[in-house]
């Protein structure tokens, strides 16, 4: 008898993880980050490793910062959406790249188009810790003080970008 | 006022499935004939019932009817009649009455080729089958209604998903939940075997012809899905290991399994228990399928618009459906007797290893595929699985069971000899072991993945062949005569098993030897691949029904011969101004080449990704060589019967597609 009950008991645990798992948005992480500054970090640009980047240039701007890399695939889904948002010329774009190797980033822009005013390398991922990175894609609005307004967990969409990012960026760039 | 008639027609079938579910069980339990008579009626009903709605939402899409908020949010005044007509299950409500209109067409199909079946039997099946959908239409019409009114209409539709704007919408989903929805037929057995307490060979012979007809549906659809990908997401791949693609391959690997364990079970009368138990997984993984692409409890590429409310609901619905089976076959299979006794080696045993395995690989997808949720849900933060985990997981898992396909087949029932199988397959053995060294020299470079992969696919050549000539030897009749005399069901067996190392060989050239470049190219340019020669033709801008594009040619020669043209597009969906690329692939039974147009750059240059991908089209041939197999046993001379009545059942379901 105890046997035949195996199946019925790994099925009610595993119902118990998809209840829970329901109240959870898998795209949404409150981020302990957003409201405060964004770190100041200071990395080598990834077209020209002798010049380097910091967001203490961007202060007085608002700005988005987006993590990405070769290898990730749903990098792919958001590339194109901004490669359009860099030439409308809305918001200037930074990228950084996220534990990844500098040959096949470049060939990555090569391919997909470069949407990025400049790329960073954060090749031990260590500034990822510092701006809580769970997983790439991410991309971040900083404002003019330097203040992360809000953070996009997973690809951009395009509702996304035209229905929060946005009309954000707007907002901020107006105080 | 159509749409009207749709959603009343939908409320109808509801009350004709409540009906469906409770009388003809309770009859069966009773013994009361003329309640358990009232299974087929009903059931034929309700398929009318759910095909009126189906029929009057394809009829909103075709005339255009804004005021429908599914067809406003998945559909376009530009978009071409036939997507127009696929758009019905391009959103999460239709797709829902998709699944809803091909159970009711498996229920119909059951009431009509069962007459052979005892009458209780068949009203607890129908009854079990009726349970499921007042499930499905109780969801669509409490929180995912297809014909809900928008007021005031929209001027024109925000138009379908670019993605799904392609000939695969229209064969992929169909196949995709034939199969899936065809496993609850196997279910329905199952539980109305619990129910009465006869889980015998009998059950077994009823439910082993729609379970691979089932299994054939779901082969195809996952075969069109890949294709599907492969030529649409542009970059060459064919399988990702995305949630919703697992959630359609674990069926599949059960019902592999329930496949093999019913030959079992009809034959031998062993491991009724275990049969019960894929029969009801296969389909708790479909529904669970389900509870993952519209939950949104993980993300995917395939997702569906999110409500949690929906969510809750499916979950519900998986507890009682899935829950309730498992207490069921809990209480009963321990009733069940044990069947026939088998020796440790024995085609059995080798069967039940197979089983094993599969069942194993299943899970160790279910595992990759909750995984990140678990975490998520225990507060362990977030990650992805991807497929670095399903690579190192599913090799070595798949690397045995192939091997044992080799032997299985020439194993004795109940006892077999291990010196003997040695001593039959010994040049099977010699063949594919010299095969796997030799060849990938010849290609042009051995490593160990590439080695195992050919020594696989030429083991079960070899010990196909072996297995063929066995059993063609040995008489004086014409060969023609011989292969007739074998049952079909056998040879469907052997082409089904050829179909794996087919598949088998494709992943393995196109995984050892593709190659690909990125370049920037000028017009005029040539860029060299493999052998070939690409010379970039230039882009030309035209103009699609609902699309505008960049179209660039590349011609392809060699040694100076013309080859092809491959022209790929970069589209963009004026409607909801979404991106596509349409690669350019020549497909050819040695290698594609393929070429997928990338972003302009200065001075009229474009990025241009050209792939070769040798024996890429195999992966396909060998899945359509399985489903082919699953054909043939279902034309067994003793199915011929049921094969022309099931036929007659998938020819209704296309005419009610259609």
């Amino acid at each position: 008898m105890k046997r035949f009950l195996l199946p019925l008991i790994i099925f009610l645990v595993m119902v118990g993880f998809l209840f829970i798992g329901l109240n959870l948005d898998p795209r949404e992480v409150p981020s302990p980050l957003v409201g405060k500054p964004a770190s100041m970090f200071s990395l080598p640009r990834l077209d020209d490793p002798k010049q380097v980047f910091s967001p203490k240039d961007m202060l007085g701007k608002v700005w988005l910062f987006n993590v990405w890399a070769s290898w990730c695939g749903a990098c792919r889904d958001e590339h194109p959406i901004l490669v359009e948002l860099s030439k409308s010329g809305l918001v200037p774009v930074y990228g950084m790249d996220y534990k990844d190797t500098r040959e096949e980033a470049q060939q990555w822009l090569q391919q997909g188009g470069n949407p990025y005013v400049a790329t960073v390398m954060d090749v031990d991922g260590r500034v990822g810790i510092d701006y809580g990175v769970y997983g790439v894609p991410e991309t971040y609005v900083i404002d003019k003080t330097g203040l992360i307004a809000y953070k996009q967990i997973g690809p951009v969409t395009y509702e996304a970008l035209h229905e929060k990012i946005l009309p954000l960026v707007k907002k901020l760039q107006t105080q | 006022m159509i749409p009207e008639i749709g959603h009343f027609s939908l409320i109808l079938a509801l009350l004709v499935a409540l009906a469906l579910g409770i009388f003809p069980i309770i009859g069966a339990a009773r013994g009361n004939a003329v309640w358990m008579g009232l299974a087929r009626p009903l059931a034929r009903t309700q398929f009318l019932l759910i095909a009126v709605a189906f029929v009057c939402l394809a009829y909103a899409f075709a005339t255009m009817d804004y005021s429908v908020t599914y067809v406003a949010t998945n559909s376009n005044s530009k978009l071409p009649i036939q997507f127009r007509i696929a758009a019905v299950w391009g959103g999460h409500e239709g797709s829902l009455l998709l699944w809803a209109m091909i159970l009711s067409v498996w229920t119909v199909a059951v009431s009509l080729f069962s007459k052979h079946l005892p009458d209780d039997m068949r009203a607890r099946i129908l009854g079990v089958m009726g349970l499921i959908s007042v499930g499905f239409l109780l969801f669509m019409l409490m929180v995912s209604n297809p014909f809900e009114r928008l007021i005031p209409a929209a001027l024109d539709g925000r138009d379908l998903n670019p993605l799904l704007q392609d000939p695969g919408m229209i064969f992929h989903p169909p196949m995709l939940y034939m199969g899936y929805v065809g496993f609850s037929v196997a279910f329905a057995f199952a539980i109305a075997a619990l129910l009465g307490g006869q889980l015998d060979a009998a059950w077994a012979r009823w439910s082993r012809p729609w379970t691979t007809m089932a299994w054939v549906f779901l082969t195809l659809g996952i075969m069109a899905g890949s294709n599907w990908a492969y030529y649409e997401l542009g970059w060459g791949g064919w399988w990702f290991w995305d949630a919703v693609e697992n959630a359609s391959f674990m069926p599949w690997l059960v019902g592999t399994a329930l496949i093999h364990s019913l030959a079992v079970t009809e034959k031998r009368g062993s491991f009724k228990a275990w049969t019960v138990l894929l029969a009801i997984c296969a389909f708790s993984l479909s529904l669970l399928g389900t509870f993952l692409v519209r939950s949104g409890v993980l993300t995917s590429v395939h997702a569906f618009a999110t409500d949690p409310r929906r969510g809750l609901f499916i979950l519900v619905f998986l507890v009682v459906v899935i829950g309730g089976s498992l207490a069921l076959f809990a209480w009963r299979a321990p009733t069940v007797g044990r069947g026939g006794k088998f020796d440790v080696v024995s085609r059995e045993s080798f069967l039940l290893a197979n089983n094993v395995l599969l069942a194993v690989a299943a899970f160790s997808v279910l595992l990759g595929t909750l995984y990140p949720l678990f975490l998520d849900a225990l507060g362990l933060g977030k990650i992805s699985v991807g497929p670095p985990y399903f690579d190192t997981v599913f090799a070595p898992l798949m690397t045995p069971a192939l091997f044992l396909m080799g032997i299985g087949p020439i194993a004795r029932w109940k006892k077999s000899s291990l010196p003997e199988i040695a001593m039959r397959l010994r040049w099977a053995f010699g063949v594919s072991v010299a095969t796997a060294m030799i060849l990938p020299v010849l290609l042009g470079h051995w490593t160990p993945m590439i080695g195992l992969g050919l020594f696989l696919a030429f083991w079960i050549f070899a010990s196909s062949a072996h297995l063929v000539y066995q059993r063609l030897r040995g008489s004086d009749q014409p060969i023609i005569t011989r292969v007739k005399a074998i049952p079909r069901a056998w040879w469907g067996m052997v082409i089904a098993h050829l179909g794996i190392a087919v598949f088998t060989l494709g992943v393995t050239i196109v995984k050892g030897f593709e190659s690909e470049i990125a370049v920037r190219m000028l017009p005029g340019e040539v860029a060299h691949l493999a052998g070939y020669d690409f010379t970039f033709k230039g882009v030309e801008e035209i103009q699609g029904p609902n699309y505008t594009a960049s179209r660039g040619q590349l011609l392809v020669t060699k040694n100076g011969v013309e080859r092809t043209i491959l022209s790929s597009e970069k589209r963009l969906y004026t409607v909801q101004n979404m991106p596509m690329t349409e690669a350019g692939i020549s497909p050819a039974l040695i290698h594609d080449l393929y070429a997928s147009l990338g972003e302009p750059l200065e001075d009229g240059a474009w990025s241009v990704r050209i792939y070769y991908k040798p024996m890429v089209e195999w992966i396909w041939a060998g899945c359509a060589m399985m489903a082919l197999g699953g054909l043939l046993a279902l034309s067994d001379r003793r199915y011929r019967m049921r094969k022309r009545l099931a036929k007659e059942g998938a020819l209704k379901a296309n005419e009610a597609l259609a």
